[in-house]
């Protein structure tokens, strides 16, 4: 999820103003403001998935594929690696189709240029589900190239030859060739055109499917060879820190930097002027201390003496906003999307129930901190950095810069975590910036962790209001529910107070369930903060007041929770997402990308027997359970929590169960929902950016808690739904994480009684 | 001028006593495997071995660690083979992998001292190290591994 997609779900209405754009802020800008008054009829068919990204797909294989005369395979990965796998994921796809050996394949990165490689913008848990046929049509289409090359040195019809294990072989004669024997032949033969490709069949994959490679990158990660963006070591190379604006919107009155000129190191300090709200991915305000190693910037950052206003949002604050929202809830807003007579179905029920929950604001935290390193030389300037969105940091750059794209080369190293935060470039402009200063001596900007926690993109903070109605059997009749939150469109347009088609389609409009009056509003809203996107990002408060809630009424109706979340969900159908007002859709094919209800079923059948659900529990145990579709993968899970007399929380064990479709790395799917399971249970048990005056409070780890082995699960068991390759495959970074919150707090109901609506749980159970 | 043993190897100091051990590592000597997160001791990214004990580098002063032994991730063993190494390739440990230096260190410095630790044993020595990418489950796998220990 990420700025060019809220262009490509845009593009739905209005696509011709971005084909053929690069995705830049510039053009985002420009055109956001006047999205919700236009809706223009449609001049061409729309473009789905990774066709309807900017810059859409390259399926060159000469573009991703080079083979040495020593047989030895490189290819290009264009998606960035944030612990996802994609490195081993996508380079796997290619091999296989292409008949490498595994063993003979080394992976390189590209640097971020869209227009050679396609769309690489790593987020909203695509790249596998966007680059699984483009990559496996490439690996094709080059295994044709060498099969042609082949026949034309033995001079016998392609036809007879076919690629086995990094061998071309003449099935006639059993005469064999190395891929490297006829690599620079085959490079010269035309692209085969993708009506010719042969593709494999499931059956004949070697390494897809099979969870038979470990990752690429495993050996460098475990002895310190890894290179993430902080590592990056230059001849010659300067260091700097910046003291930024602690309100987002604030200004800089005036700074004194004699102080910190005199600390041992310090070669300068720079002003790095800010952008207007909303300032996009740009920088923002600061004052960046340049040294000669990383400990003297921060030193010099110390003397700075700092005179800052903190503008409009220098009164924000958390408990008042937090009762603006309940009080937004508690009244009628936007009707998003309506079915039946919510307002007369609540009348006559024979039980209705309601619940605010609340869901403060997070952020990513990676491990690693925003981190870039630039250089500007001959009017040209190079950044290296985890980037999770290279051709926007291409493009931020040049426009910050004035540069023209073939001036600006974006490298992008590993990232140490990413979870949205680095699809923002801010970091990257930066250093930049600061790399003009430095007479041509490469600069590199270090975030502390105060610095990440102090000025991210923040997730969103939320009210989900909920209300329901229930017959006399027990059975949901009435479904009203109001969704109270800042929007991340705030960052690119002036003050929206609605939640975008994106942030609706994360859950909330597209409810699944089997209701017949059903209602969903969206009451304003105002950001005061840079929101942004974090790991699943709406679906996380979405999934957990609905899901918290679906515990509720299965309470109040008395009847058992895995039974009442399969009868919302009703009987197995497909529902169309614009019959539920989902314009957005994952930016994919309403018809290809349906909402499969017998699949989300089925993940939940799933998750409930392999944790024996219904099973007796000892006192202060309980087991609660959870679904959510998001990213066009299904995952339901249950939580089982013990808690003692003193309120202490142990999670001995999460089953989880996900249906993405079709899997590429078994290996890997597991490891994202063990990840999604310790991020989920860290997200509701201590997880909460607050703000005083504008400011983040928390400073650290030891305020912003995130989760630690001893809290986490002791237990995890991944349930893998096999999937067809046939049908289009679904994410898996991120919808892991939403069932997770909720599943916890409804086994907390199981086993205690207490019903937790307001997130974090910290000390709740101790009272 | 002072001296330290960095991973066997004679090394020179003559800065700020006060500068953490990590930015002396890492910006001095130019060994990137010991990772910064945190700078207040908080999430164990920066752990190496001052004497064979674990310690968070970012909150130890080089006036700490002269005269001192270091083992950074990279002197761990030279061939990246020690069983912690090679446990944790085996389980499949990392995601993004830029805390596991650190959780290595602080590992191999529990097995130091505990060759065959209990489930407890190893939540009690690993909870000072953050990973966000949450592969907790299999760094106990790994260590249990490594330690040819059951689960409990």
């Amino acid at each position: 999820m990420n700025r060019t997609e809220l262009q490509a779900s845009r593009g739905r209405l209005s696509r011709r103003d971005f084909l053929g754009g690069t995705g830049g802020a510039a053009a985002l800008g420009l055109t956001l403001g006047a999205w919700h008054d236009r809706v223009e009829a449609q001049t061409e068919p729309p473009k789905y998935g990774a066709y309807g990204m900017p810059n859409g797909v390259v399926e060159n294989p000469l573009v991703f594929v080079a083979i040495a005369p020593d047989g030895i395979v490189t290819v290009t990965c264009h998606r960035a690696e944030m612990g996802q796998g994609v490195r081993t994921g996508v380079p796997l796809i290619l091999a296989d189709e292409l008949e490498a050996d595994w063993a003979r394949v080394r992976v390189v990165q590209a640097p971020g240029d869209e227009a050679r490689f396609g769309n690489q913008d790593t987020d909203g848990s695509r790249t596998t589900r966007h680059f699984f046929m483009p990559m496996r049509r490439c690996g094709a289409a080059a295994r044709h190239m060498l099969e042609g090359a082949a026949a034309a040195k033995w001079g016998v019809p392609a036809g007879e030859v076919s690629a086995k294990n990094h061998q071309l072989i003449h099935k006639p004669t059993g005469r064999t060739l190395g891929f490297g024997d006829v690599a620079a032949d085959a490079a010269k033969l035309p692209v085969p055109a993708t009506g010719d490709l042969k593709l494999k069949t499931p059956a004949e994959f070697r390494y897809i499917g099979k969870g038979n490679v470990p990752i690429v990158d495993g050996f460098d990660m475990t002895t310190g060879r890894a290179k993430y963006g902080i590592d990056v070591v230059m001849p010659d190379m300067l260091y700097a820190v910046v003291a930024r604006s602690p309100v987002y919107g604030g200004t800089l009155r005036g700074f004194d930097a004699a102080e910190a000129m005199k600390v041992p190191g310090v070669v300068k300090v720079v002003e790095i002027k800010g952008s207007p709200v909303p300032s996009a991915f740009q920088p923002l305000p600061g004052v960046a201390v340049i040294a000669n190693s990383t400990w003297a910037a921060m030193n010099g950052r110390k003397a700075l003496k700092l005179d800052w206003e903190g503008g409009p949002n220098g009164s924000y604050a958390s408990d008042a906003y937090r009762r603006a929202m309940l009080d937004a809830a508690g009244k009628p807003g936007k009707v998003i999307r309506t079915s039946g007579n919510v307002d007369d179905a609540m009348k006559s029920a024979a039980k209705t129930l309601k619940a605010d929950y609340y869901i403060p604001h997070l952020t990513q935290a990676p491990m690693e901190p925003p981190s870039a390193t630039a250089r500007f030389k001959d009017g040209s300037l190079e950044v290296w950095g985890p980037f999770q969105s290279p051709q926007a940091v291409r493009n931020d750059i040049g426009k910050r810069l004035e540069l023209p794209a073939e001036k600006v080369t974006v490298n992008v190293t590993l990232l140490g975590g990413g979870f949205g935060r680095k699809s923002k470039g801010d970091f990257a402009t930066e250093a930049a910036l600061l790399a003009r200063e430095t007479g041509g001596r490469p600069v590199k900007v270090v975030w502390t962790r105060e610095d990440d926690l102090h000025h991210s993109y923040y997730h969103t903070v939320s009210v989900e209001h909920l209300e329901a109605g229930l017959d006399a059997g027990g059975k949901p009749v009435a479904w009203l529910h109001r969704s109270v939150g800042p929007t991340l469109l705030a960052i690119f347009m002036p003050d929206p107070k609605t939640e975008s088609p994106i942030e609706l389609g994360m859950g909330l409009t597209n409810v699944p369930f089997a209701v017949p009056n059903l209602r969903v509003e969206n009451p304003e809203a105002a950001a005061h903060t840079r929101i942004g996107w974090y790991r699943a990002v709406s679906n996380i408060p979405h999934a957990f007041a609905i899901q918290s809630f679906v515990g509720e009424m299965a309470a109040a109706s008395g009847k058992d929770p895995k039974d009442f979340l399969l009868e919302l969900l009703g009987p197995p159908r497909k529902i169309d997402p614009r019959d539920v007002n989902d314009t957005w859709n994952h930016g994919e094919d309403p018809v290809a990308y349906p909402i499969d209800i017998g699949r989300l079923r089925r993940v939940t059948e799933r998750a409930a027997k392999e944790s024996g659900w219904g099973r007796q529990m000892a006192k202060g145990r309980g087991l609660g359970i959870a679904a959510h579709y998001s990213f066009t993968t299904y995952v339901a899970s249950v939580v089982e929590v013990q808690v003692d007399d003193k309120g202490e929380l142990k999670i001995p064990r999460i089953d989880i169960a996900i249906d993405c479709g079709g899997i590429v790395n078994p290996e890997r799917v597991r490891s994202q929902m063990e990840g999604a399971c310790a991020m989920g249970v860290g997200n509701a048990l201590s997880g909460e950016i607050t703000f005083k005056d504008g400011r983040v409070e928390q400073d650290n780890f030891h305020q912003f808690e995130v989760l630690r082995m001893n809290s986490g699960p002791q237990r995890i068991f991944v349930h893998l739904v096999d999937g067809s390759y046939d049908a289009p495959l679904g994410g898996v970074g991120e919808p892991g994480v939403p069932p997770i919150a909720p599943a916890l707090c409804n086994a907390i109901f199981a086993a205690t009684g207490k019903r937790i609506r307001n997130l974090p749980i910290r000390d709740q159970l101790k009272a | 001028m002072a001296s330290l043993t960095v991973n066997g190897a004679s090394r020179e100091f003559n800065g700020d006593g006060n500068m953490p051990l990590l930015w002396y590592i890492r910006d001095e000597l130019q060994m990137t495997g010991t990772k910064f997160g945190c700078g207040m001791a908080l999430c164990g990214a920066c752990t190496v071995h001052l004497d064979g004990a674990a310690v968070r580098s970012c909150m130890t002063p080089m006036s700490a660690a002269v005269g001192k032994r270091v083992t950074t991730i990279e002197g761990l063993d030279a061939q990246g083979q020690h069983p912690l190494q090679v446990a944790w390739r085996a389980v499949g440990v990392p995601q993004c992998g830029y805390c596991q230096s650190g959780q290595i260190m602080q590992a191999a410095a529990l097995l130091q001292s505990n060759a065959k630790p209990s489930d407890a044993q190893i939540e009690a020595a690993m909870s000072g190290n953050i990973c966000r990418c949450g592969t907790y489950t299999r760094i106990k796998a790994a260590i249990r591994q490594a330690a040819g220990v059951k689960e409990a």
